[in-house]
């Protein structure tokens, strides 16, 4: 299958021992000039590149608190090094959060601290150098900056900052990833992920309306474009047509039509993901954010509902406020933006959607929490909303459910292993090792209590799960989307369930 | 010699002040242009403090990571706080405001006791720096340094309240002497010679290393902000000055629409 060993589940979830440089490489496929450039950054690495690097350094030091904080904090006490699921499924000591850091952090004590300065030695800084700045390249592309780490540090460095400011200063010197900056530049020129243009998403659309129609009888729609909609719905284009996703998206339009709202999508904003987060960059990351008010102005929509995705929905919950704001051209009435399951637990909860469970019932479910809904959002009005309210809905749709290992879920959630901008083949070593904490606790669940399905809101973990169940013998299909859920167990009004459905009241 | 002494801790006070004054500045002016509370966080101001107090006081997350660290952490800094204030009688006068608190015998009885806690946590986190194979990888000479040398101020105070005592009522002269710039003489003892030149180095190592994760923690972003990104836009001025300019790598297309 691959060049690499799958890692072997762990029989007692024992801290593994480390293994120096066992991960070291060249890191993922290099961004060519064509990727680079039109992001702003330079084609290949620039001639003075150690001046460059030092300068974004320090200017990023002085844009971002977090980072100047978080880089003199650290007391080496510990408590991170087993808490990343790179670590766990690699055992190298560079995946170790504090690890992780230290490759910048010995460059920031090297150049722009007083004991780094005069006693390099004597605190571990180090000069940058081309081995350094290889080391940069290969390590940050193994972080999927889930935040975990960030849970269980006593000054809640958050590593995921320290890696985007380690993409970004890359970005300056020419050093891209292939991957991201690919896709960057397709949203800028197409307006989403996967450069789907607007014909072939029409299209696409079009075809899944006779699919849906022919399933239930229903004409139910997935409309584009369409002004003086009431809601705009932004979703990752990965719904548009990949597995599980598109049955997702299947999902929110029996939703949307059961509801009865005037909705459309957006050709302009068929885009949720924002991969500007990824490489740490504020301008980027704002750029693609924009398509998204851009297309409310445009479409004159009132409100904004944020469909399945993790990344996308930290940019949108905790970011877009900040990027795109203020929208005082919305309804302020609801929430800006509102997630497709806070949207569907509303109308749950005021009793306007009928489900028939036992659709369900061929599943026994679980639930895996994605790292950024889990740790970088919320949803509803109460912390931990992000928690609950997909369980919730989940609950309400399938009776059969079941939580895994509590210390693999919720805030402790392991990452799906593929966040971050490492969802591409030339990670794929990476991504197969690093699922191996949430592979164990499936696993756990499917020998203990035969769980058949895993459901998800993300993507990204959709994608990668149907990657990686397959290397741990597991099948590719038990990872679903959410509101594939919804879809499948809701009696859609006029459908020739819900007229059957009725019959039987009618007699009894 | 106490004028040696009396010049060493006036210089590392100025340096513990003035570089620790400039650091917090530092923090204080760098702005945190996104919101990125570690969730589930807090949605009101009085929330932040209740986690910032509980992170503070009692190493919440540190709890939740690994229960040797916080055994052995929470140990050693609860001691050193009660050590400090047990200290403190040798520096304020009876007529001072504070006298009454720091007088109280919880203070002083358990202050005096502190000394071993502080020891043993000190040495347990030593322990671990040198037997667990993750943390002597991400160990630095300086990480090993710094317990040393905290671990001798813990020794030597300790040699001096249970073994060979110091002329208390001396120190205590030279102490307040030293508030009003008149150098007094100090103990000749070559204990708490070493006792003082290690809090010295220490208050002169401290804006410059890793003890700085004391005023870091209230500034870090992932435990100081309220989670109400929704409700309230939260923008920074650099920025700010990008919002003219946004999308302008999407305006063509738009236009073109």
């Amino acid at each position: 299958m691959a060049d690499f060993d799958t890692p072997e589940y762990r029989k007692y979830r024992d801290i593994p021992k480390l293994n120096e440089g066992i991960m070291e490489g060249s890191g993922p496929f290099i961004a060519k000039p064509a990727h680079q450039e039109p992001l702003g950054f330079p084609g290949e690495l620039v001639e003075n590149w150690e001046e460059v690097a030092k300068a974004k350094m320090g200017d990023l030091l002085g844009k971002y608190r977090g980072l100047q904080v978080y880089l003199d904090s650290c007391v080496k006490c510990g408590a991170c090094t087993d808490k990343c699921h790179y670590y766990i499924g690699t055992t190298d000591p560079k995946n170790m959060p504090v690890g992780r850091q230290d490759l910048l952090r010995s460059v920031y004590r090297r150049y722009f601290t007083f004991a780094g300065k005069f006693f390099p030695k004597l605190v571990g800084a180090r000069d940058l150098n081309k081995e350094v700045l290889d080391e940069w390249y290969n390590y940050f592309h193994q972080c999927s900056q889930c935040r975990r780490c960030s849970v269980y540090c006593p000054y809640g460095i958050d590593t995921a900052e320290i890696s985007m400011a380690a993409r970004d200063i890359l970005d300056a010197v020419g050093v891209g990833q292939k991957y991201c900056n690919e896709i960057i530049g397709k949203v800028f020129k197409i307006g989403n992920n996967l450069g789907l243009p607007e014909r072939a998403l029409k299209d696409t659309l079009e075809d899944l309306e006779e699919e849906i129609e022919e399933e239930t009888g229903l004409p139910i729609k997935l409309p584009l474009d369409k002004k003086g909609a009431d809601i705009l719905l932004v979703t990752p284009s990965a719904d548009f047509f990949a597995e599980p996703h598109i049955d997702g998206l299947i999902g929110y339009a029996k939703v949307f039509h059961e509801a009865g709202v005037n909705w459309t999508l957006s050709s302009h904003a068929s885009e949720a993901g924002n991969f500007g987060m990824f490489i740490g960059s504020y301008e980027n990351m704002q750029d693609v954010a924009m398509r998204v008010r851009q297309a409310a102005e445009d479409l004159g929509v009132k409100r904004i509902v944020h469909g399945e995705c993790g990344h996308a929905w930290r940019i949108a919950y905790s970011f877009w406020n900040t990027l795109i704001g203020p929208w005082d051209f919305l309804d302020q009435n609801y929430p800006i933006p509102q997630h497709i399951c806070e949207f569907t637990w509303d109308l749950i909860q005021s009793n306007k959607l009928n489900f028939d469970k036992s659709e369900n019932d061929h599943r026994v479910m679980t639930f895996h929490d994605s790292c950024n809904v889990a740790r970088a959002t919320r949803m509803g009005d109460k912390a931990g909303g992000q928690f609950e309210i997909p369980r919730n809905v989940i609950k309400a749709v399938c009776n059969n459910y079941v939580e895994m290992d509590a210390e693999t879920t919720k805030e402790g959630t392991y990452c799906c292993g593929g966040g971050g901008g490492l969802l591409t083949d030339d990670l794929m070593e990476v991504r197969v090792k690093g699922a191996l904490p949430r592979m164990e606790a499936l696993n756990e669940v499917v020998v203990d209590h035969g769980v058949t399905n895993m459901a998800a809101i993300c993507a990204i973990c959709k994608s990668q799960f149907t990657k990686v169940l397959p290397y741990y013998k597991m099948p590719m299909d038990m990872i679903v989307s959410v509101h594939q859920l919804v879809g499948d167990a809701l009696i859609l009004t006029g459908s020739a369930e819900a007229l059957a459905a009725a019959e039987e009241t009618e007699e009894d | 010699m106490s004028v040696a002494f009396a010049i060493l801790l006036y210089v590392a006070a100025t340096i513990f002040i003035v570089g620790l004054t400039l650091r917090v500045l530092k923090y204080w002016r760098t702005p945190a242009p996104l919101k990125i509370p570690t969730m589930p966080a807090p949605t009101t101001q009085a929330g932040v403090v209740a986690r910032m107090g509980r992170e503070v006081v009692l190493f919440e997350s540190l709890f939740k990571s690994n229960k040797w660290i916080w055994v052995f952490g929470w140990m050693f800094h609860f001691s050193l706080v009660l050590a400090f204030f047990r200290h403190l009688r040798y520096a304020i006068s009876p007529d001072n405001i504070l006298w009454p608190v720091i007088s109280m015998e919880i203070i002083q009885s358990f202050g005096k006791y502190a000394g071993y806690f502080m020891l043993i946590g000190l040495l347990g986190l030593l322990a671990r720096r040198i037997i667990v194979d993750r943390v002597r990888y991400i160990s630095s000479p300086s990480d090993y340094l710094m317990l040393l040398l905290i671990i001798s101020i813990a020794a030597t105070g300790l040699s001096m309240t249970f073994i060979e005592h110091t002329d208390i009522v001396q120190l205590k002269m030279f102490v307040l002497g030293l508030f009003r710039f008149d150098i007094q003489e100090l103990p000749s003892s070559l204990l708490l010679q070493l006792h003082l030149a290690a809090v010295a180095l220490l208050m002169i190592v401290f804006p410059i290393s890793k003890l700085l994760h004391a005023p870091g923690i209230f500034f870090s972003p992932t435990r100081n902000q309220v989670d109400n990104a929704r409700e309230k836009r939260h923008i920074v001025p650099w920025a700010a000055k990008l919002d003219a300019n946004r999308g302008h790598k999407t305006k063509d297309q738009l236009v073109k629409d």
